[in-house]
């Protein structure tokens, strides 16, 4: 394995164990959908993304907008981990006067946008790409969408918004884990023919293994996927992946640790950690 | 008197004047620019003009985008479509991160005419006003209406709601009226009773103090064209009258009269208060004028209540 997959894939242990904290001390979280997404957003803020905190206001960086806002304890952790914020911080999520709250918003450094309620980033990302063409800016736009939110009908109007403006520096990634709250995607409100429904959209479609760090780097890296089209990278993952109890288990949504199951999730990462080091 | 203008259309005008002195100004429509007026904004800047498509909640929330990265976005649709059908946007897209975002909402009220209750926006002053960080802004006139639209893509910040109407009305402001926002403008001073009123009710107040008047009732006329922050140094002078009367082209709960009856009870110990408006009813198809005399908003209307209420 090379040293830069190692150390991708060795952050990715660091931060589900940081989401475990952050949950655990919270009392209150998404742990499903943040393990589903982190590898993703590892791969965005440590590859991808042209942010820091040093330039968290130059008008050319690249924005992130998290739609699928209730996963904002794995954004916090990542966060924390390139600095916006102090790690100590991580201990104060949900609780009464923290800025780290229990959704995205943009009092916290390194949020690009408020969000929580489902079905909004798309659009706003939209916006933002607009502008950036409005004043001649290459920077891009990624937004992170969970599957069960796709239910809302405003991601296919921004959709269409974004193909009928031919928005190249767009990157829409979907989180494809396959469950939403009260159980699979395709139980609750079918989404499937999923791939073909956004193609028919307009986007340039790439499918990865959202959980295939040096996959998820290629597929980033080579945005946009085709000119004049916004891209969309629909990323299969697991909902609860890191964490063998808690993999694709719609229960574990937004189900807390116990604390026996906490010593288990060390255990488990910890073996992670392990093998990765002696690999 | 000058001539009758509708404030939408003088809107129109302004969003140009306003494009010409601020680059960052961006426009959105949902698919009704000839009606909203924003096609002179389209002509004159197409580079700056965005047509969402008849989708107004994505226009909403691009608008936030759009204004997170540094334009100043008016938005654009019929007043109802813009408050009710995208209230969450709005909510959580712009007002909870504070964005420069102007929301226009156009053909408001009563007087939007034959399309009837659906297109008819009678609490949309309620829902925009219970928004926290929220400017709303009901222009009474022509003279106003262009004093709003330059100072929301100038001097204002934050979120704003500006209430349009396509009822022509007669200035009721001299042409060299600066807008301050949060005051109201007192265009005649009376003892017995205050009339508070905002957007086309401002000049049909007027001509009802004159009624009042010729009957021996004299009346203050305040146009309270910023609902939201309220003026409510005013309203304490107003209840230094007999009698405190708000009119506007909305329902009584919520609007303009929600806001007065709060800042009076917040006080206490005052006069009573007259709410003019519709009450709790949705509206109806007819011509503008038919509605206004069903609802007791013409001057006549106005002026009668009043005299009624002194009388008791
Ligand atoms: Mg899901």
């Amino acid at each position: 394995m090379e040293t830069s997959e190692r150390t991708l894939r060795l952050k990715s242990v660091s931060y589900r164990e940081a989401i475990l904290r952050i949950i655990s001390q919270a009392g209150a979280g998404h742990t499903g959908g943040d393990l589903s997404a982190i590898d993703i957003l590892n791969v965005l803020y440590n590859r991808i993304l042209n942010v820091s905190p040093q330039t968290a206001s130059d008008p050319d960086r690249d924005r992130f907008v998290q739609s699928k806002g209730h996963c904002v304890e794995a954004l916090y952790a990542v966060l924390a981990d390139r600095g916006f914020f102090p790690s100590a911080e991580l201990d104060t999520v949900c609780r009464y006067g923290s800025r780290l709250i229990g959704h995205p918003t943009r009092a916290v450094p390194g949020i690009e946008h408020n969000t929580g309620a489902l079905g909004h980033g798309l659009a706003v990302a939209v916006g933002m790409a607009l502008a950036g063409r409005l004043d001649g800016r290459s920077y891009r736009v990624f937004t992170l969408l969970g599957d069960g939110e796709l239910d809302e009908g405003s991601n296919w109007e921004a959709s269409m918004a974004a193909a009928h403006y031919g928005l190249d520096n767009l990157i829409v990634i979907v989180d494809r884990n396959g469950l939403q709250i009260t159980g699979p995607t395709e139980q609750v409100n079918a989404l499937e023919p999923l791939a073909d429904k956004f193609r028919s959209f307009g986007y340039a479609l790439r499918q990865v293994d959202g959980h295939d760090i040096p996959a998820l780097v290629e597929a980033l890296a080579s945005a946009p996927f085709e000119r004049g089209k916004p891209s969309l990278l629909l990323a299969h993952t697991v909902k609860g992946k890191g964490i063998s109890f808690a993999e694709n288990q719609a229960g574990w949504h937004h189900r807390v640790p116990s604390a026996a199951e906490l010593e288990r999730a060390w255990a488990e990462l910890a073996a992670q950690r392990a093998a990765l080091e002696g690999s | 008197m000058s001539e009758k203008r509708e404030t939408r259309i003088v809107y129109g005008e302004a969003l140009v004047e306003a494009g010409q002195r601020n680059d960052r100004v961006a426009v959105l429509d949902a698919d009704l620019f000839k009606s909203t007026r924003s096609v002179l904004f389209r002509d004159a800047f197409p580079e700056r003009f965005v047509d969402m498509g008849i989708a107004e909640m994505d226009m909403v929330s691009t608008a936030a985008g759009l204004s997170a990265s540094g334009m100043v976005p008016f938005v654009n649709t019929f007043a109802m479509f813009i408050t009710a059908h995208c209230y969450d946007q709005i909510r959580i897209q712009i007002c909870y991160p504070r964005l420069h975002v102007v929301l226009a909402g156009s053909s408001a009220g009563l007087t939007q005419g034959p399309d009837g209750a659906s297109h008819q926006s009678l609490e949309d002053i309620a829902l925009m006003r219970a928004l926290p960080k929220m400017t709303v802004l009901v222009p009474a006139d022509g003279v106003e209406t262009r004093a709003m639209t330059l100072a929301a893509a100038g001097q204002l910040d934050g979120p704003i709601y500006l209430r349009l109407g396509r009822y022509p009305v007669p200035d009721v402001l001299p042409e060299d009226y600066v807008f301050e926002l949060g005051r109201a403008k007192w265009l005649r001073d009376g003892d017995d009773v205050a009339i508070l009123a905002c957007g086309h009710m401002v000049a049909a107040a007027v001509d009802a103090a004159e009624k009042l008047a010729q009957e021996g009732i004299s009346a203050a006329v305040v146009n309270m064209s910023t609902i939201k922050p309220l003026d409510v140094a005013s309203v304490h002078e107003a209840m230094r009258r007999r009698l405190v009367v708000t009119v506007e082209e909305h329902s009584i709960i919520g609007g303009l009269g929600g806001a007065v009856a709060e800042a009076m009870a917040e006080v206490g110990g005052g006069p009573r208060l007259l709410r003019l408006g519709t009450r709790d009813v949705f509206g109806e198809s007819a011509v503008a004028d038919e509605l206004l005399e069903k609802h007791g908003l013409t001057p006549d209307g106005i002026a009668s209540s009043v005299a009624g209420a002194l009388s008791h």
